[in-house]
């Protein structure tokens, strides 16, 4: 009995102690204002320097919080009980927040930096007015292709997948807008694709790719396509960046029949608390300056023009993560399809992982 | 002090407990499972289900793969048990085996994803023999062979207590009376072992039903079960309704199992 009291009391204290050590390091960097702001956006997704430097200028103490899904924010918000004064959704899912009546407006002209975002990124079919979303970072999804077993060169479209070559060696991303996206752009259909038919006839290509893919995968890709566990992986630009920067023998391709298109957006949700702060933060993150060394730290593309210009040239003359016009102009955003469509895609997607093989 | 309200008081805290995180849980599931998005009663979930020919096949394959996963960490771990039984060092036999149970789960995930890959270990020694890469990741094999591993810990234990309760002298008059080895195994060894056997399977077969993570890690999803269903329908397409569906069934499915193999040892019982 003893013991187990002295074994209830060490692990009590040891608790205690990590307890305050946790407090200790998690203090605000400014104390003398309470207020705070706080941030939901994915993992790794803010140069975290930023935050230093925003709260050194405003004084706001900004509490980050992270997500892994736009699926996961949107259920995390809309079951309140929740105080993001910011949140970070892809375009799609800023449309079904807005048909949900989960996020406030907001005015663009109280933002003086939003003159620095690009034409072509700003005022999308998403939101046309810019009414309730400003452009954070925007990527494709393409095709990541190792060159020791792929010559250079030699994918450019999408239909190079389903070559015998690639027998077992590609993987896919586990997304079924994308993977049945790029099935139906391969047949010349549009990645919005309503009409059951055609999304019939893209699985039964996708079939087809069955025997070439080794796996279907999330995260773990980057790892594989690192130790080149496959030849080609099928995923959005942003990963494509961060495994080019751990193995210089891959390469990145947007198809040139079309692709995706995304853009990650700062949004308002209707429970903010600070919405001063939730301006003054996106319009801190619009900043030029800012903006650039936020896309050097994430390695995605800027939609802000004027941060572009400040890039170094090793970056902003790479046509893999900024496409040149005549592939940009073939691009395609996601729209909202409505539940029914958006589980047909699904179903569509999980009866090709189990059938196509 | 033995009175009647302390042992209501007593169970307070336990039946709280069942209430919360297990009788309302399976209420609201099953809730789901018998509305549509728009909180109307209706079994078109339920309809979908068996009229659809990937949710069948994916049960299918669920059933399959679990039958296939118990049955293989059965014949390698009732030999193993019956030996622990006659070894000197038990404690510490035990020990080893108990050990990998102390891991996550998801770190032995990627501790095989670096043995199985095609520069992993097993690879790299068959490279020795001039042997090139074997696609052994993302293989129903690898799937099978690592749920195995992960499972034989759970099967060796109750085989291994239910053998060690057997009394020594019923196995030596056996002998005696002129038993063969496999007569003692058939008609003494094996019914008296079965409970251990039973609830190894049910520790096994149940949770082998829905495994998800492997059929991700390891499977590449190359391998799908329900789990990866319900994962899909909750936290992709949030058709929580038809996800909840599923999981009703699911659960249906392992009462089943669990009534099938608890009947069997009356039978046995009768028998001897």
């Amino acid at each position: 009995m003893k013991k187990i009291l002295y074994a209830v009391a060490a692990i009590l204290l040891v608790c205690l102690g990590l307890g305050y050590e946790v407090s200790r390091l998690e203090q605000p960097a400014v104390k003398a204002k309470k207020q705070s702001l706080i941030i939901y956006n994915w993992g790794d997704y803010l140069d975290p320097a930023l935050i230093k430097k925003f709260e050194h200028q405003t004084g706001y103490h900004i509490i980050y919080e992270t997500f892994d899904s736009n699926e996961a924010m949107y259920t995390k918000i809309k079951q309140g009980g929740t105080a993001y004064d910011i949140a970070v959704p892809s375009e799609y899912m800023v449309t079904k927040m807005e048909k949900a009546h989960l996020l406030d407006k907001i005015d663009p002209n109280k933002l003086s930096n939003f003159k620095y975002l690009g034409n072509s990124f700003i005022h999308q079919s998403f939101d046309k007015k810019n009414e309730f979303s400003i452009p954070y970072f925007w990527g494709t999804l393409g095709i990541i292709y190792n060159d020791k077993f792929v010559r250079p060169g030699s994918i450019t479209k999408w239909d190079d997948l389903w070559s015998k070559k690639y027998r077992n060696n590609i993987l896919l991303v586990d997304s079924a807008r994308d993977i049945m996206g790029f099935a139906l752009v391969s047949l010349g259909y549009s990645m919005n694709t309503t009409n059951l038919l055609k999304l019939r006839l893209a699985l039964t290509k996708l079939n087809g790719l069955g025997s070439n893919v080794k796996a279907v995968i999330a995260d773990e890709m980057k790892m594989y396509m690192v130790q080149n566990e496959a030849a080609i992986g099928v995923s959005w630009s942003g990963e494509a960046a961060d495994m080019m920067a751990n193995n210089s023998h891959l390469h990145y391709v947007v198809p040139k029949e079309g692709s995706n298109l995304w853009f990650d957006n700062f949004v308002i949700p209707r429970t903010a608390k600070n919405k001063k702060a939730a301006y003054a933060f996106i319009n801190f993150m619009l900043d030029p300056k800012n903006a650039a060394q936020n896309a050097e730290y994430v390695g995605y593309a800027t939609p802000n023009e004027a941060a572009m210009k400040l890039l170094p040239k090793s970056i902003k003359n790479d046509k893999q993560f900024y496409p040149d016009p005549s592939t940009l102009k073939n691009l395609q955003v996601y729209r909202d399809l409505g539940p029914k469509v958006t589980q047909a895609y699904n179903d569509l997607f999980l009866e090709f992982k189990m059938y196509g093989r | 002090m033995n009175s009647k309200k302390t042992k209501v008081l007593f169970m307070i805290p336990y039946l709280l407990w069942i209430i919360l995180f297990v009788i309302l849980p399976i209420l609201l599931i099953l809730w789901y499972s018998i509305t549509d998005s728009s909180q109307h009663l209706t079994l078109v979930n339920f309809e979908e289900f068996f009229t659809n020919g990937t949710f069948l096949r994916m049960m299918l394959n669920s059933f399959w793969y679990a039958f296939l996963i118990t049955l293989v960490t059965l014949i390698i771990s009732y030999p193993a048990a019956y030996y622990l039984t006659r070894m000197k060092n038990q404690q510490l036999w035990l020990l080893l085996i108990i050990l990998p149970t102390w891991i996550n789960l998801l770190l032995k995930a990627y501790a095989f994803i670096g043995l199985l890959s095609n520069s992993g270990l097993v690879n790299q020694f068959l490279g020795l023999f001039g042997i090139s890469p074997v696609n052994i990741l993302f293989t129903d094999f690898a799937f099978m062979f690592v749920a195995t591993y992960i499972e034989i810990p759970f099967m060796i234990l109750p085989i291994y207590n239910a053998i060690k309760e057997i009394n020594p002298v019923i196995i030596q008059a056996s002998e005696d009376l002129g038993a063969s080895k496999w007569q003692t195994f058939k008609y003494v060894l094996w019914p008296l072992s079965w409970p251990g056997v039973e609830s190894g399977i049910q520790a096994i077969f149940i949770p082998s039903l829905s495994l998800f993570m492997l059929t991700r890690l390891i499977g590449g999803n190359r391998v799908i079960t329900l789990g990866t269903a319900i994962e899909e329908y909750f936290m992709t397409t949030m058709n929580w309704n038809m996800g909840a569906t599923i999981g009703v069934i699911l659960i249906i499915l392992m009462v089943a199992v669990m009534i099938l193999t608890g009947s069997k040892i009356k039978r046995k019982k009768v028998e001897l």
